[in-house]
């Protein structure tokens, strides 16, 4: 066997690499989209990489739905401190202040309006010409199709039926004032490879991956966290169990899982034989049919 | 088992990126979704121990979704975004894969040469009821097209016929008939169903007359990383890295070769040199860099190198220049504009680019090469282009990274096409066979014998070698051959004439004069001058010979150390005047169809050893301009101490 070759790890990761600098060399202004989640710190340390011993020359963005577990906040605030990135925090002040939230507005109300409209705010208020994302094909069907280069007009959709071709490592940036595209660095990662990487990388994710004792709700037959943000329904007492958080999102639509993992390989060991598809506990995906791909050709991530 | 030796375990994997072929029909979603689910199985039986130390399953555990991933793929169809190459993933305790999954049906050529363009391994699915189908040859010229070397053609449904053996072995056969005219290094023929399972992951009980290995263990087994070239260091400066004045950083992916620190290297195109100071990494320093790592790499002097500029090492260079041959693959539903500029990405760079020749366009079912005036969407064809700044590459058989570039539409800024380089530069060895066109069996050899080429040389007194005529119809090709042989045969020479009427007299007598066949005359006539050759005699060869390729690849038969090529030039009107058989004015009034020079092209040659204008020459003096150069190379003219090398 050849002694020059990478782990399949090492490969990802030099694919990673070679796309954040290739957006670094030709877009005038890109930002990296940062959720705070497992992805989003695979990304950080993968941004880190690419530019050492230089600073990552781009800011990140988190749009803020303001109903985020506040951990995750807190998280995000310490990363900036340490790592010294510049972030961007966004939040669609006026849809908050019209009352949305997704307890009266419904799911898919609330997101349209403070996750892809908030997205679409923040990259056109920073001009932004291009917008590196966590998203990953293993996740979803649609993801699937989905170019590591996406491009998206000027309302900020995906048109799945006319992508442009991708071949070897050769991406086209070409785009026109007003028009930008997503990058997705990990598009060839899978959930067990991002899991791989932060544990070999020894990279720091919210708390809220590990299990421990937590106060939830058993609602619509997902565990949702008990938070002094969100009232009650009648008739709904929370529960003290053992749980962990599989993705992160906004607290009312995350859903636990009943888990005692509560360190990083008793979570890999967990995540590595589930058969469940990790975004099941996320209530967005599956409140209308094909319903991915509807918010992307919106501007979704 | 726990957590730390799992990953140690996982650790050790590579990667394999493969190509899945075929139609709805094949049943190629079946295979997909077994592989899938199988191989998650067998990646649970791995687990399975690590499962009972540390895990209790967190919600309701899962039952299979085996048909829910099926499920998955038709909705997609309804959808109506199948038209699109799909990413799959899947693991087993040998290896990583990753799946890219194209329709075969629409759009079937760009989007098989999207998904091909980053993968080592094509399966090609056939069904065992149908058997080798146009499409069949479609999707393996364009494996072959896009420098994929391994093929696996599954002949699926077999337990639709039966499982019997004769029905794979005939199939088997009929496309070995015709892969042969591809260049692909490996191929394996395995039976299976995807649907029963048979062979797919272990053998079953139905096809035990098959001896080879299922899909999945020759998946999983399959060696490629000798694929990749190791030997040509590229290192394209992706990105130039300057976070304060004592740090001076050049970003890339080692595309080919080795980088090491101490090395002398010379940047392209600027031709500065430098020796690598160090290379640095997130993780620390490192020795080396190979392909793929992604390194910055800092150089000992300070050179104003940015973008655009690719590092190799003094001694072994890329071709550098403006202009290239390569084969398209149009993508886009606006066709090929001719001497329009688009933007040409490479590795090295975005430059402007004029598509200034399209020499043929490939008829993917019958592989035939056809006259065209563009490439509308979906079609492959060989094309010259000129470029406005000289671009470093290599031929993508060559070095994939390096001989690769896409087409950008300058208006709209789609991915219009994607471009494979062609060599241009003749291996300088006599090939110990043909790397092109492998004979069709492949249990042929050449014959051994006793006798060496030295001797044969001493004996005879010259070193055998072909001198290669080229030019129009009545250039004067024939008188010179035979001024040639007279004249080679006073100075104590074995030289004989090889031309088209020999040729057609006898072996070409079933060939026309189409682009096809006329291609395939001079493969003929260039493997007989390579016999005559290896006994030792000169050969004088006089074809027209109008195409490039055609002449290039003669050159690659014979030998390029024994080659000469000779432009016999004259403008069209001399040869007309000179005309006494009245070819040209038959031509002209459409008698002789694909006559060139009048109805059909004739390339000139921009690389010929010698160019001889007849018309400003008399006959006695090209003939000593060709004897002149014989000697200079050696090939005459020595005393026999020099000949037997």
């Amino acid at each position: 066997m050849n002694s020059y070759r990478l782990t399949h790890l090492k490969q990802l990761e030099a694919e990673s690499v070679h796309i954040f600098r290739e957006v670094a060399a030709e877009f005038e202004n890109p930002v990296m989209l940062y959720s705070v989640g497992k992805d989003s710190s695979v990304m950080l340390r993968l941004a880190q990489k690419a530019f050492h011993p230089g600073r990552i020359p781009f800011p990140l963005l988190h749009v803020d739905t303001t109903f985020k577990f506040r951990e995750m906040t807190e998280f995000r605030d310490r990363m900036a401190r340490e790592v010294g990135f510049r972030l961007v925090v966004h939040t669609n002040r006026q849809a908050l202040d019209a009352g949305c939230e997704p307890c009266g507005y419904g799911t898919q109300k609330c997101c349209a309006l403070l996750k892809t409209q908030g997205l679409l705010d923040a990259l056109a208020a920073g001009g932004y010409d291009a917008a590196l994302g966590g998203a990953r094909r293993d996740e979803e069907k649609s993801r699937a199709k989905e170019r590591i280069y996406s491009f998206r007009d000027r309302f900020g959709q995906w048109d799945p039926k006319n992508q442009r071709p991708e071949l070897w490592n050769l991406y086209n940036a070409r785009h026109n004032k007003g028009e930008s595209i997503r990058v997705f660095p990990l598009s060839n990662w899978t959930e067990q490879d991002v899991w791989h990487y932060i544990y070999t990388e020894h990279i720091p994710i919210v708390p809220l991956y590990f299990a421990r004792e937590r106060p939830v709700i058993e609602r619509d037959g997902m565990l949702i966290l008990d938070d002094a943000r969100f009232p009650r329904r009648p008739g709904e007492a929370p529960r003290t169990l053992m749980v962990r958080f599989r993705t992160l999102g906004c607290v009312p639509c995350t859903g636990a899982i009943r888990s005692d993992a509560d360190t990083i390989e008793k979570v890999i060991a967990e995540v590595m034989t589930a058969r469940h598809s990790e975004r099941q506990g996320r209530a967005i995906d599956h409140d209308q049919d094909g319903s991915m791909e509807i918010k992307k050709r919106e501007g979704y991530f | 088992m726990d957590i730390h030796s799992f990953f140690a375990s996982d650790e050790r994997k590579d990667l394999l990126r493969l190509l899945t072929c075929g139609s709805v029909d094949d049943g190629k979603s079946t295979l997909i979704g077994r592989l899938l689910y199988d191989s998650k199985l067998l990646y649970e039986d791995h687990l399975a121990a690590l499962e009972r130390d540390s895990v209790r399953r967190g919600s309701a555990g899962g039952d299979m979704d085996y048909s829910l991933l099926l499920d998955g793929l038709k909705a997609e169809r309804e959808q109506g975004i199948t038209i699109d190459v799909a990413y799959r993933f899947f693991a087993t305790p040998r290896r990583k894969f990753i799946i890219a999954d194209t329709p075969g049906h629409e759009q079937y050529t760009r989007n098989m040469a999207t998904g091909a363009s980053t993968a080592d391994l094509a399966v090609i699915l056939i069904d065992a009821r149908q058997g080798v189908l146009p499409q069949t040859r479609r999707h393996s010229f364009i494996a072959s097209l896009l420098g994929i070397r391994h093929l696996v053609v599954a002949v699926n449904k077999m337990d639709l016929v039966g499982y019997r053996q004769e029905v794979f072995e005939r199939i088997r056969g009929d496309y070995f008939d015709f892969a042969t005219r591809l260049e692909i290094g490996e191929v394996a023929c395995i039976p299976i169903s995807a649907l029963k399972g048979d062979n797919v992951v272990t053998p079953g009980p139905n096809l035990l007359w098959y001896q080879g290995e299922p899909l999945l263990p020759y998946l999983e087994t399959v060696h490629v990383a000798s694929d990749r070239n190791f030997i040509d260091l590229r290192f394209p400066v992706q990105y130039v890295l300057r976070p304060d004045l004592n740090f001076r950083g050049y970003c890339g992916t080692v595309a080919s070769g080795i980088l090491r620190r101490g090395d002398a290297v010379l940047a392209l195109p600027s031709g500065r040199r430098s020796t690598v100071k160090a290379i640095v990494t997130h993780d620390g320093e490192v020795e080396e860099a190979f392909p793929p790592m992604a390194v910055t790499v800092t150089l000992s002097d300070e050179l104003d190198i940015s973008r655009g500029d690719l590092l190799a090492h003094p001694h072994n260079l890329p071709r550098t220049s403006h202009e290239l041959e390569a084969m398209l693959v149009w993508m886009d539903e606006r066709a090929l504009a001719l001497n329009q500029p688009y933007l040409l990405k490479h590795v090295a760079g975005m430059i402007q680019a004029d598509v200034v020749g399209l020499r043929y366009r490939m008829n993917v079912n019958t592989l035939h090469r056809e006259p065209a005036d563009t490439l509308a969407l979906n079609e492959i064809g060989r094309v010259a282009l000129r470029l406005r700044r000289p671009l470093a590459h290599d031929a993508y058989a060559r070095n994939r990274a390096c001989g690769a570039f896409v087409l950008i539409d300058r208006l709209s800024n789609a991915t219009v096409a994607a471009g494979m380089i062609l060599d241009r530069e003749p291996d300088e060895s006599v090939p110990e066979h043909r790397a092109a066109d492998q004979p069709r069996s492949r249990y042929v050899r050449p014959p051994p014998s006793l006798v060496t080429p030295g001797e044969r040389a001493s004996r005879l007194r010259q070193k055998p070698c072909t001198v290669w005529l080229s030019g129009l119809p009545k250039s004067g090709k024939t008188t010179l051959a035979v001024a040639l042989e007279r004249r080679l045969f006073d100075l104590g020479c074995q030289a004989h004439i090889l031309d088209g009427g020999t040729l057609r007299l006898e072996i070409s007598r079933d060939l026309g004069f189409s682009g096809d066949d006329r291609a395939e005359n001079i493969r003929r006539a260039a493997g007989v001058a390579r016999v005559c050759n290896d006994a030792g005699l000169i050969t004088i060869a006089a074809f027209v010979s109008p195409f490039a390729e055609d002449r290039h690849r003669a050159r690659q038969i014979i030998g390029a150390a024994r080659f000469l090529e000779v432009y016999v030039h004259a403008p069209v009107e001399v040869c007309e005047r000179r005309d006494d058989e009245g070819l040209y004015a038959r031509a002209r009034r459409g008698e002789i169809p694909e006559f060139s020079g009048v109805s059909a092209p004739y390339e000139e040659p921009s690389r010929a050893d010698l160019v001889l204008p007849t018309h400003e020459l008399d006959v006695a003096t090209c003939v000593e301009q060709i004897v002149a150069e014989m000697r200079q190379r050696g090939w005459i003219g020595l005393e026999p101490a020099n000949l037997g090398r």
